[in-house]
Formats: C-alpha cells, structure tokens, sequence
C-alpha cells in the first residue's frame, strides 16, 4: 500500500538525523561521566584511577566553583535584563513611523553579525583602552576620570560586550512580534479614547509576553556558556573576576589538563542548564496555551 | 485604514530611530574607519573622526603578514562544508516529519531542540581527547563535522517549519493525477521548497561562520578559521589597532552582507519557528 510505503520511507529518512544526534549526544556525555569519576591528568599519564565522586567533591568545594557560578549568574542577569530593558522600546521606535527605517533595522541590527572575538578586541582596544580608547576621551572631554575598564570595572566590561550583541536579537524578536500585532485592535482602542500608555500596557505588552519569554529562553542558552568574549579580553582575571562556569571549565581542561575535575564540572555545567531549560520550556509552553 | 501620522511624530521618531541606530551601529563604523587610519593615528587622543590621512596599507599588510586568505578559505570551507553536510541530512529528516508525521513526531522535535540546550562545555573534554587522538586537532574535516553536528539541531527545525507550511492539498491533487513521488519532489515540493532551505542555508551559514568556542578550542593555526586569526590579535594588547580593524573588517563583511539578508530567517530559525 502506498501509504505504508510513504511510512518506510519517512522512517528512512529521518534515521540519519536522528541516530547521529543521538550519537553526538551519548557518546560524548557517556564519556565525560567515565572520566568525571577517573582521577586522570594529561600531565601525568599512567596514574588513571577510579576515584568516585572525589572530582565531584573538588569540584564544588572549589572556591572558584561558586565564584565562577556567581559570574554567570551576573552575565546571564545583567544581559538579559539590558536587552529586554532596552529591546523593547528600541522595538517599539522602529515600529514607528521612520523615515529610512530600513536603513536604521540595518544598523540595529547588524552587531548580531560580527563574529564574537571581533567585537570583544574592537570595544576592549578601540573604545574601552583607558587611555586611547574612544570612552577615555569622551570622559576627559567632560572632565571625568577614564575607568580602566578591565582592570577596575572587568565584569562590567564583559557585560557591556555581550549586551552589545544581544540587544540586537531582543530587538529584531520583539519587532517582529510587534509587527504581527492586530492593528485595528489599536484603533479601536485610540478611538475609544485610550491613551497611549494604557494601549501599552493592555494591548501591546500582553502581545510581546510570548516573543519576550522566547527571547528570554534562547538568550539564557546563549548566554550561560559565553565564552570567546571572555577568552580574548580577560582571560577570565584579575584573578577570577570574570571566570565563567565555561570558562572555569575550559581552564581546567586545557590549561591544567585536569580531565577528571573538568569532566566534572562540565556534568554540572550541563545539569545546571538542564534545571534552567526545564523552567523556562515550562514557562514557554504555559505561555503557548494562554 | 492607516492611521493618521502626524508631521510631528513623524520627525520626533525619526530623529530618535536614527541617534539610537546609529549609537548601537557606531563601534563597527569607528572600526572600519580606524582600518582606513595609521597604526599612529589609530591611537592618538583626540581621535580624528574623518580628517585623517586614509590608507589602505593595513588591509594589505595584513595578508602579507599574516596570511589572512589562508584563514578566510579555512571559514569558507568549515562554515560552507558544514552547513551543505548538514542540509544533506537535514532535508529528508524535515521532510519525513513535516509529510509523514507519526505519534513520536513531536517528541523528536523536542529532544533535538534539547540536544541544543547542552552546554558545549560540558563535552569539551571528551571531544578534545577523541580529536586529539583520532588527529583531527587543528584539521578542517574535524571542524566541520563539530559544526555540522551541532547546527543539525537548528537546521532541520527550521526545515521543518517551511516545509510544514507548504499547502497539503497540492500534493494530493498531484497524488490524485496519479505522480509518483519522485515527480512529486521534483515538480512540486522541490520548487516550494526551495526559499525556505535557502533561507535555512544562509542562516546556518551566518551561525558557523561566527561558531567561536569549538574553533578556538579545535584549531590552532593550519585550519583556523577567521574566529581564530582574529583572537590571535588579544596578545600584542594596544599596537596593532589600524591592523586588528582591517583584519576585523575583512572577516565580518562578508557576513555581515548575508545577515542583513536574511534577517527575518534569522528570527524564525533562532526562535525555532516560535516567532515569525
């Protein structure tokens, strides 16, 4: 029969896609949980040994687990609230009627396209250098002392980077979205005589609560494992001021060679992103029934 | 009916649209004029805005120096490579879940969308060893099967998105005139189909084009991509600006022209077809 036919096929061509993802997920996870319980240093070949939970132990007890822990939980906060703080009523403006909105959609829209070690170099030497750095001068120029950016100020730094970046995607979401808005709703309701504002907060903001938790969701996965920004500018310093779980992680692993504690932390890594996932699919999928 | 626009918010918006764009566009413009700037001029307080001596010498010092078109062919050939491996596979999956749906559809969807949410740090470990020791650090064939993988994800959800709205009823009206499928594909699906994978295509082209945590990870000089080569430029802090701009520039144009593109694609394929 035709259709049962239609069902091998079907069947058939999916198999590829599914079995290499499964491949890719099991066979590297499955490995990092074998090496999480070895004792096992590149430096220091031949001495692999069993030792249970003792990375796990090592790992969590590590000052520089909860600092790193405390780090990502800034950057994630930090560009996220920017980038919504900020999104929407940079969507809401070109929304508007703009003379070359195009153009300016563009401009907006254009940092999301710069490959991550470009805009960490560009904003750490062209405009963060404390001396000849563009906001140096700017703040000579009103008589205000220039911060050093990555030696006082260093998270800050990372975060402005990494807004920088993602204001872009908050912004092109939440348009989009505005622009699927219904139209005569909003002028009923200005005929009815509401005011702007309340159009906003009746209309306009209840239709962005779905586009915002998606931007929300994809942000934080984004977000949780940033890591080039980091790896070209401060290399996780002074001291660990700006290590991330990712970057702590990627230290571990390559720049100690500790295979057994960086295996370990890389479960937590991806334990602490399933807890997160797991929320936000949940906050989605209420949102998709409203 | 348009609403009525008045002259004045008209003005007031447009005057705000275009400081606000031109705010957040400002660092790549004052990158791509510190390109055209000698390295002296590139650092000197108060910087010169457009009153300076333009060069193109850094574009060309760059190459000779450096090798950029090594580097930029390593992109081309990683990010290209990547994303056709990956259409390949992801095409029949989309458009067997998208025309043959069963039970388990939706849960296939989801648990590749969950494939996705799996920091890659957490498998930086085991993939650098098995690389190390298969000898495919540092080699474009593994780059592209690490990219590959891990847009798969992404390209066949957003595969699946276009070819889901592709109308139903013409592929039983072709059924019904008695096509086979094969005539099917090629005379009425394939046509259909194709902005949505070119679309898919352009976008995951962006995405490994700009992948920085495997490449800076896998690759040290022979198969770095321009992620990498433009990383190289952190350690001499502060001495090549006019030149870190040029190379900075070279690397995101090409990109930067196909992302303005495709900027509607790139809402759908992100959101995994949530918002359109």
């Amino acid at each position: 029969m035709a259709t049962q036919q239609t069902q091998v096929l079907a069947r058939g061509l999916l198999t590829p896609a599914v079995a290499l993802l499964l491949v890719w997920m099991i066979v590297p996870l499955a490995m990092t949980i074998y090496f999480s319980l070895l004792h096992y240093n590149l430096l220091d070949p031949g001495s692999e040994a069993f030792v249970g939970l003792e990375n796990f132990r090592y790992f969590l007890t590590d000052p520089a687990f909860l600092a790193s822990l405390q780090n990502t939980l800034v950057l994630v906060g930090s560009v996220l609230a920017i980038t919504i703080v900020l999104g929407v009523p940079l969507a809401l403006l070109l929304d508007q009627p703009v003379l070359g909105r195009s153009i300016v959609r563009l401009m907006v829209i254009a940092p999301f396209f710069v490959m991550p070690t470009v805009s960490a170099l560009v904003w750490k030497n062209l405009l963060l250098h404390p001396v000849s750095g563009l906001l140096a001068w700017l703040s000579t120029l009103v008589g205000i002392t220039p911060i050093d950016w990555f030696n006082d100020a260093p998270m800050t730094a990372i975060i402005m980077i990494v807004a920088w970046q993602w204001l872009p995607f908050a912004t092109l979401i939440l348009l989009t979205a505005l622009q699927s808005q219904d139209e005569e709703q909003k002028e009923a309701a200005e005929m009815d005589g509401a005011s702007a504002l309340s159009t906003f907060l009746y209309l306009t903001l209840p239709h962005l609560a779905r586009p915002i938790t998606v931007v929300i969701l994809i942000e934080t996965i984004f977000l949780l494992t940033v890591f080039a920004e980091i790896f070209v500018t401060t290399g996780g310093g002074p001291g660990l001021q700006t290590t991330n779980i990712a970057f702590l992680i990627y230290s571990q692993a390559l720049i100690q060679y500790d295979v057994g504690s960086a295996s370990a932390g890389g479960l937590v890594a991806v334990v602490i992103a399933n807890i997160i996932a797991f929320f936000l699919v949940r906050v989605v999928g209420r949102n998709l029934e409203a | 009916m348009a609403r009525r626009v008045t002259a004045r918010r008209m003005v007031v918006s447009t005057v705000a649209a275009w400081f606000f764009g031109g705010l957040i566009f400002f660092p790549i413009l004052w990158m791509v004029l510190t390109s055209f700037k000698t390295e002296l001029e590139a650092f000197t307080v108060p910087p010169s805005f457009l009153f300076f001596d333009w060069t193109t010498e850094n574009y060309a010092t760059v190459q000779e120096r450096s090798d950029y078109f090594l580097h930029a062919l390593n992109s081309i050939v990683i990010a290209g490579g990547s994303t056709l491996i990956a259409a390949l596979i992801a095409v029949p999956a989309a458009w067997s879940m998208a025309f043959a749906p069963t039970k388990r559809t939706k849960d296939i969807l989801l648990w590749m969308l969950s494939t996705k949410m799996m920091p890659a740090v957490g498998v930086l470990v085991p993939i650098y060893l098995l690389f190390k020791n298969l000898g495919l650090l540092d080699t474009r064939s593994g780059l592209i099967a690490i990219l590959c993988l891990g847009n798969l994800p992404i390209v066949v959800w957003m595969l699946f998105t276009y070819f889901k709205e592709i109308p139903r009823d013409i592929l039983e009206a072709a059924r019904m005139d008695g096509a086979t499928i094969r005539r099917e594909l090629t005379y009425v699906l394939l046509p259909m189909a194709i902005p949505g994978i070119a679309s898919t295509l352009l976008l995951n082209l962006i995405l490994a084009w700009n992948e920085a945590f495997w490449t800076l990870n896998l690759s040290t000089s022979k198969a770095a991509p321009l992620t990498v080569f433009i990383a190289s430029y952190s350690s001499p802090e502060g001495l090549f600006w006019a030149k870190l701009s040029a190379a900075s520039t070279m690397a995101i144009a090409p990109i930067l022209v196909l992302g303005w593109f495709c900027q509607r694609q790139l809402v759908r394929g992100l959101t995994f077809g949530a918002v359109k």
